[in-house]
């Protein structure tokens, strides 16, 4: 073997250990600090440190350390998938990367348009770190976006991009749009543009949240009915609660698999939907041609 | 006394979750709607199925708003509310 292809190895191992290592780290960290507890137990996000602040102490939960890891997972993977990409030169991890960059780019083009061409590695980012982070929960760990700080965080800076582009046809523009089609209208208009941000957050916490609490839900009914129907069993058969084998599993496809994935989809969509849509496009090219025609005037 | 009032307060969120998710209803027959219409379309013409089914997917989840605005509330008021409520009644009765 060339030492070229020696030291490829080396790199591609690193950086596969960059993918596997923090969710590793992740699960030990929770092993290591959640308390034993008997029984069924639906809780938020466990706070593991407080910082002292000016205003509200800011705290460290396990929602933002899994996010952490979830942002380290999918740098890694995107590394190891580019690395040695090269033109003309066709690899498995290439083509999938491929795949996965001519789909969004399909996407953004169906859903945006070409002025939009650009947004593709915001949307990659956000289907990435949302399904990520509900797939975390097939490892045990808590899925970041069962809290709703974190998406409310993710809705709010989609939020500050579509009123972005919607002040992009003048600052003067933008608040007589609320106006329409009726100046009556305008709280009414007001009301629904706020709540755009809510009901992207609240949607897809509400999804990921509801999915975990009834698998937990189901998880202690099929205890109890085994401890009822199987109880008679000798010894420690009594104790193992067989009809938690397997059941749980199929749910699981639907909640953690389908549901997360359908959901990082989703909060892609709306988002790409929700900025193209808000751009006065039309507006948006007479006021560059205004401005043009003014440059020309001062010139001249 | 107390033990009245901490129970008052327990039962009424739990009657307010269990009402709260009567909204339950709207998506459920928003979506049925939604679903067979897009049945009876692919029946129609097999070869749209994909665009109709992604379509009708997103359709569903934009429906099921209003349904997931009551579950937050009925989880807000089955793991939340309770707590902050006896909370308050703690601190205004100065135990």
């Amino acid at each position: 073997m060339k030492p070229k292809n020696r030291r490829f190895m080396a790199v591609d191992i690193l950086l596969l250990m960059l993918t596997i290592l923090p969710i590793v780290a992740g699960i030990t960290f929770k092993v290591l600090t959640t308390p034993l507890t008997e029984g069924i137990v639906i809780s938020g996000a466990r706070i593991y440190w407080t910082i002292p602040m000016p205003i509200q102490n800011l705290l460290i939960t396990e929602s933002q350390i899994n996010s952490a890891i979830v942002i380290i997972t999918v740098l890694g993977l995107c590394l190891y998938l580019t690395h040695g990409i090269r033109a003309g030169v066709v690899t498995k991890r290439q083509l999938l990367a491929e795949w996965i960059v001519e789909k969004v780019d399909g996407m953004i083009h169906e859903n945006m348009g070409e002025y939009f061409a650009g947004f593709a590695p915001f949307v990659t980012a956000i289907l990435a770190l949302s399904g990520f982070s509900s797939l975390l929960s097939l490892f045990g760990l808590y899925a970041p976006t069962s809290d709703l700080n974190i998406v409310a965080g993710w809705a709010i800076l989609v939020f500050i991009l579509i009123t972005y582009y919607k002040c992009k046809a003048g600052l003067w523009y933008y608040v007589k749009s609320f106006g329409e089609p009726v100046k009556v209208l305008a709280p009414m208009n007001l009301i629904s543009e706020i709540a755009t941000p809510f009901s992207m957050a609240f949607r897809h916490y509400g999804n990921i949240l509801s999915g975990s609490i009834v698998a937990v839900l189901i998880g202690a009914l099929l205890q109890s009915l085994s401890a009822k129907f199987l109880g008679w069993l000798p010894g420690f058969l009594g104790e193992i609660p067989f009809l938690q084998i397997g059941i749980p599993a199929l749910l699981s496809v639907y909640f953690d698999v389908f549901g997360a994935c359908l959901q990082a989809y989703i909060f892609a969509v709306l988002t790409m939907l929700y900025v193209s849509n808000g751009f006065p496009m039309d507006e948006y090219e007479k006021r560059k041609l205004r401005k043009l025609q003014k440059k020309k005037n001062v010139q001249h | 006394m107390l033990e009245l009032a901490i129970g008052i307060i327990l039962g009424c969120c739990a009657l307010g979750a269990g009402m709260a998710m009567i909204a339950g209803i709207g998506p459920g027959i928003g979506e049925g709607n939604a679903v067979a219409k897009a049945c009876e379309a692919i029946g129609r013409q097999p070869e749209s199925k994909g665009a109709v089914t992604s379509t009708m997917l997103f359709g569903c989840v934009i429906a099921e708003t209003t349904g997931l605005y009551a579950l937050v509330i009925a989880i807000l008021l089955i793991f939340v509310a309770p707590g902050r409520l006896v909370d308050i009644l703690m601190t205004t009765l100065g135990k």
